[in-house]
């Protein structure tokens, strides 16, 4: 395993030693120190597997493609932003837009998560283990978000065909999202989705939610939708 | 944009680092507001029945000891005048309400931007880091202090318009965000009486605390129909004779986190000005929710 120190080097360093690791290199690191910095391990390209250890500020895993990044304490704005493929993992809490636009992958947040969790989400698949706040998955497009406590006021405003789940208490519903039936079937993909995220919940209280597919086109009867 | 901060010692063992925690979070915001800077500190109380003062001078010719003089002779009690940089501290045994008139009408020239038992606000303008060289903000002692770090979007770089701005007795603001209809609040509330020394909008959010309060409402209570009442976005922090509070407007777009400690709590608008603190690392870690509340407050 690789070690680095954020207090001894600096960011950039470090990004473009994470890019550069050689196929034979090692695929383990740790980054120590991270006292909040923004953009650490953005833009990985390789499947390495990478703990912080510590609290992160903004976009901390961003545009991340195959590797396993596990922050091991509170995530700034816009973790795993972007997310193509791969993994990110939060052992703490999240502020806003955690996944943001995220396009692919898992994003696993242990704690809750601030606001606009999963906004634009365009394939991945997001678990947070405790609540999130108002407007997330706002916009969502593709990809699965699932919450084990409560979400915030207007979840799922102006959704197109991401699938929520919700264990616990729901705010409000925003524009064009409605409660769906829970089939055998999406109970389970929601069990293999905390499997995979390795959360255990029990599910029997979790409820669905989607979009009524009602803003697609623009009908009269719907303007106060807008 | 602004870079806002807060601390507030549970453990008093701390409190002669008040001044040198406070300066590293305020310092670590720099560059979210490198024009201008201030900071309260509480810290020090006067005795029941006295005033404590922050001053501000828009002259570079006053007098600080002469204005002490003649408070003494105006009030018939003692006065201490503390004079740091271009601000002084006035405490003596008068009422607020009085000694506020009195300075108003006997030196206008001289701004009261803090006013309390233990509150101590000082700012200026130029980067944090001076700022806080000029006001030895390092070796200032205390049980809690807010910051602000300013870059102006919609007023001018004075050290009028600059943060923290006082909301009542041991009470400021400082707030990151900008809020749109503070004109119409501004003529609202100084047809109730409430007087202004700039076009600045969180001068205006102070303004309005301040008018709640003195309705009888908690500090809480008037946070939670700034909600209601200002139009914008905001994220506060206010500072009170025993504690602090944060609040964030229904949006939430102003970033702000919270974290607590054994030994303290802390908010800003960056986690990295808390990675500052001692034992930091170890800190309950979370993201204040929109339209809530924080208060904490000496038991």
């Amino acid at each position: 395993m690789i070690t680095f120190d954020l207090d001894r080097a600096p960011l950039r360093e470090l990004n473009q030693s994470l890019h550069d690791v050689a196929g034979e290199g090692d695929r383990r690191w740790r980054i120590v120190n991270p006292r909040g910095r923004h953009n650490i391990a953005v833009g990985m390209t390789q499947a390495l597997d990478v703990e912080v250890a510590g609290h992160t500020g903004y976009y901390c895993g961003g545009m991340n493609q195959n590797a396993a990044i596990t922050i091991c304490g509170h995530a700034g704005q816009g973790v795993a932003e972007n997310i193509v493929s791969g993994r990110v993992r939060v052992k703490g809490n999240a502020s806003q837009s955690a996944a943001a636009s995220g396009r692919g992958g898992l994003v696993v947040i242990e704690g809750d998560a601030g606001a606009r969790c999963g906004i634009s989400m365009k394939g991945v698949d997001i678990v947070v283990g405790g609540s999130v706040d108002h407007m997330s998955a706002f916009l969502a497009q593709a990809g699965t978000l699932v919450v084990c406590g409560d979400a915030g006021p207007d979840l799922g405003d102006s959704i197109y065909e991401a699938v929520i789940f919700v264990g616990g208490q729901v705010g409000s519903l925003g524009a064009d999202c409605i409660e769906k039936e829970m089939t055998a079937a999406h109970r389970g993909k929601l069990e293999a989705l905390l499997a995979q995220a390795g959360i255990g919940a029990d599910t029997s209280a979790f409820r669905r939610f989607g979009s009524a597919r009602r803003l697609y086109n623009f009908h009269v009867d719907h303007a106060g939708e807008y | 944009m602004c870079g806002i901060v807060g601390i507030f010692l549970k453990n008093q063992a701390l409190a002669p680092s008040l001044g040198r925690l406070l300066q590293g979070m305020l310092l670590e915001m720099a560059d979210r507001g490198p024009d201008s800077a201030g900071f309260a500190v509480y810290r020090r109380p006067v005795p029941p029945g006295s005033v404590k003062l922050s001053l501000y001078a828009t002259t570079s010719t006053v007098q600080w000891q002469q204005i002490g003089t003649d408070a003494e002779a105006a009030f018939g009690v003692p006065a201490l005048i503390v004079h740091r940089d271009r601000h002084a501290l006035l405490s003596l045994g008068a009422e607020a309400g009085a000694l506020s008139a009195w300075l108003a009408s006997s030196y206008p020239d001289v701004s009261i931007i803090g006013i309390g038992s233990e509150i101590e606000v000082y700012k200026e303008v130029g980067h944090p880091a001076s700022v806080a060289e000029r006001f030895h903000l390092a070796g200032l002692d205390g049980g809690h202090g807010i910051g602000h770090t300013r870059m102006a979007t919609e007023s001018a770089v004075t050290v009028r318009h600059s943060h923290p701005f006082a909301a009542g007795l041991d009470i400021c603001l400082v707030h990151n965000g900008s809020l749109s209809n503070h004109n119409d609040l501004r003529r609202r509330l100084a047809r109730r009486g409430m007087r202004f020394q700039t076009d600045n909008d969180s001068e205006v959010a102070a303004a309005y605390l301040a008018d709640r309060l003195g309705a009888g409402l908690s500090l809480r209570e008037a946070l939670i129909t700034a909600g209601t009442d200002l139009d914008g976005f905001f994220t506060f922090a206010v500072g009170t004779a025993d504690g602090f509070a944060v609040a964030r407007d229904a949006i939430a777009c102003k970033p702000a986190v919270l974290a607590e400690t054994e030994d303290w709590v802390a908010m800003a608008s960056e986690y990295r000005a808390i990675a500052t603190l001692p034992d930091a690392d170890d800190a309950r870690v979370w993201e204040p929710k929109a339209g809530e509340v924080y208060c904490w407050n000496r038991a």
